[in-house]
């Protein structure tokens, strides 16, 4: 079964435009009736990476295949990468700037928040090359 | 597609000259044009009023009764909206409205804004036992938005009745007390400020019957009601402070709430549809109360209103001034006859139909056919938009030639 592919770009100057992408999705996976559950899951997952390429990687791409069973999100990045990716899972582990802050954003759940609303997590990461995370979320 | 669901919000097909303005701006894409002119899917319509408001030629109409369609009733009830009172200029009191309400050929009137009062105690009372943040059940067309799009948010629409539909209850109960009459000799006529209201009427939400018994246009019964509050003839006592006739603008039930800190006022459909988009993914911390008007300004804001909605508003602040703050509160118990006694359900009109496989496969062919078609969202088709027009296709409403650019009649 060929998968549906979807494609995003964050911009990493343009801050107010992140979070447009798990919206689209969203939109999206309600018109192929998606159960609210993992529509919830695939939506703050999305999003959460979405801000993370905006404040953290200075933009990045996208790229969603749904399936009829799961759904399968890709971000890619080549931002400044992470140094301790164990560090980073940890909630509340913060590296947003104040600035950042200021918006409300920066509480430390990014990277946990998407482990933990994705049925599979996997991340890479290279200092100073990038960041390489892809999501799985399983249809109820 | 078999549907008793009968709307306020219809279409005069003589005026329809089949122009894309209604189905552009439709919040819940439920209108095409079909040979030349524009029709409602009566399922997706939630009779905000938008394309009454868009439309250039007249021919969007809200299907209403005139006040004499009701004479054979023994008793009349007037339940004016608070929006009435905002309508009118230099009015000092709305005892003048209440009073021109009874010379026009009400027998009594029972206040809205009386009704909104309670609701707005209840609610106070009841909020810290319900999923926050509660949205406000007082716009129809915002519970309608819901049912068909926000399924996650069902559960927080407060569960009471509306002030409409409350006046009604209270105001009959109030009437057979006082005459004798039976039920069913008492007709309580709401004045309306929308068509969303008056379709919940015949289709009421969260409740099954609606003790409404029928609804007149505010524009009709203004010029009526002008006339004679020129020269009343009867003194009457008006009942609702400052917080009920606020419901009438944006802001008004949220504020009214007093105790309540973190609430949210947001008015006009496309707005609503914002708020409850970012609502359903959980993106306000700590909201107590989100309340919603599908009309700009809010109620003030109806097609069925006179005045402009700002004007109104600040006509609104005049009138209020030296009013008292509320002049209405329930016991310690929320009442029955308050309650919602019918479940919301969710009506997913818009999710494709079959299994997870077939479900899977339509839309793969609506993304599909999205990269065939020109992006234009001209509306040449009949939709509104070429992802509709794509829906339409995969779902069987429309063929793949409509569409004037794939088929060579209009070029790209």
């Amino acid at each position: 079964m060929e998968a549906i592919k979807f494609e995003y770009t964050v911009s990493g100057d343009d801050f107010t435009s992140a979070g447009q992408a798990s919206t689209d999705l969203k939109r999206k996976l309600k018109v192929m009736g998606v159960d609210s559950k993992s529509l919830r899951n695939i939506n703050i997952a999305l999003y959460e990476g979405e801000i993370n390429l905006a404040i953290h990687a200075g933009g990045g791409d996208i790229t969603v295949l749904v399936y009829p069973e799961k759904v399968e999100m890709y971000l890619d990045d080549e931002g400044p990468g992470i140094e301790n990716i164990e560090l980073a899972l940890t909630e509340g582990y913060s590296g947003a700037s104040d600035a950042v802050r200021s918006l409300g954003f920066g509480a430390g759940m990014g990277l946990p928040n998407m482990k933990k609303y994705a049925d599979e997590f996997y991340i890479e990461s290279e200092v100073g090359k990038g960041t390489h995370i892809k999501m799985v979320v399983y249809l109820q | 597609m078999a549907n008793t669901y009968t709307h306020s919000v219809t279409l005069d097909s003589d005026l329809c000259r089949g122009c894309i303005n209604c189905i552009k701006r439709c919040p819940t894409n439920a209108i095409r044009v079909r040979d030349g002119k524009a029709t409602i899917m009566a399922d997706r319509c939630i009779d905000c009023g938008e394309c009454i408001r868009v439309c250039p030629h007249h021919a969007k109409k809200a299907v209403y009764n005139v006040l004499d369609d009701y004479r054979h009733f023994k008793h009349l009830v007037a339940l004016p909206a608070p929006s009435l009172y905002a309508q009118f200029n230099n009015l000092h009191e709305t005892e003048t409205v209440l009073a021109g309400l009874l010379d026009i050929g009400f027998d009594s009137f029972f206040e809205v804004a009386k009704a909104a009062e309670l609701i707005t105690d209840a609610t106070r009372k009841m909020i810290d036992t319900l999923p926050k943040p509660v949205i406000s059940s007082a716009c129809p067309a915002v519970v309608r938005l819901i049912k068909v799009r926000f399924p996650q948010l069902i559960d927080h629409v407060l569960p009471l009745v509306s002030p409409m539909e409350l006046a009604a209850r209270l105001a009959k109960e109030e009437v057979i007390k006082e005459t004798g009459l039976a039920e069913e000799e008492i007709g309580c006529i709401f004045i309306s400020p929308c068509p969303a209201k008056i379709t919940s009427i015949n289709n009421p939400i969260g409740t099954r019957k609606s003790s409404v018994d029928g609804a007149v246009a505010m524009k009709d019964i203004y010029p009526l009601l002008l006339d004679s509050m020129k020269h009343p003839t009867q003194t009457v006592e008006a009942s609702a402070g400052r917080i009920g006739i606020s419901w009438a603008s944006g802001g008004g039930e949220g504020s009214g709430l007093l105790t309540v800190e973190n609430y949210l006022a947001c008015d006009g459909i496309e707005n609503v549809m914002g708020v409850l988009n970012d609502l359903e993914d959980g993106k306000f911390q700590n909201l107590d109360f989100a309340e919603l008007n599908a009309c700009p300004g809010g109620c003030v804001g109806g097609v069925l209103t006179v005045e402009n909605p700002f004007i109104a508003k600040t006509k609104l602040k005049a009138l209020r001034k030296y009013m008292p703050v509320s002049m209405n509160t329930i016991g310690k118990e929320v009442p029955q006859n308050m309650l919602m006694d019918k479940e919301l359900v969710y009506n997913p009109v818009f999710e494709l139909k079959g299994d997870r496989m077939e479900r899977f496969q339509k839309y793969s062919a609506i993304e599909h056919l999205m990269g065939e078609l020109p992006g234009l969202d001209c509306g040449f088709c009949g939709a509104p938009s070429c992802r509709a027009f794509a829906n339409d296709v995969i779902r069987g409403y429309a063929k793949k030639e409509d569409c004037a650019v794939m088929s060579g009649r209009i070029s790209d």
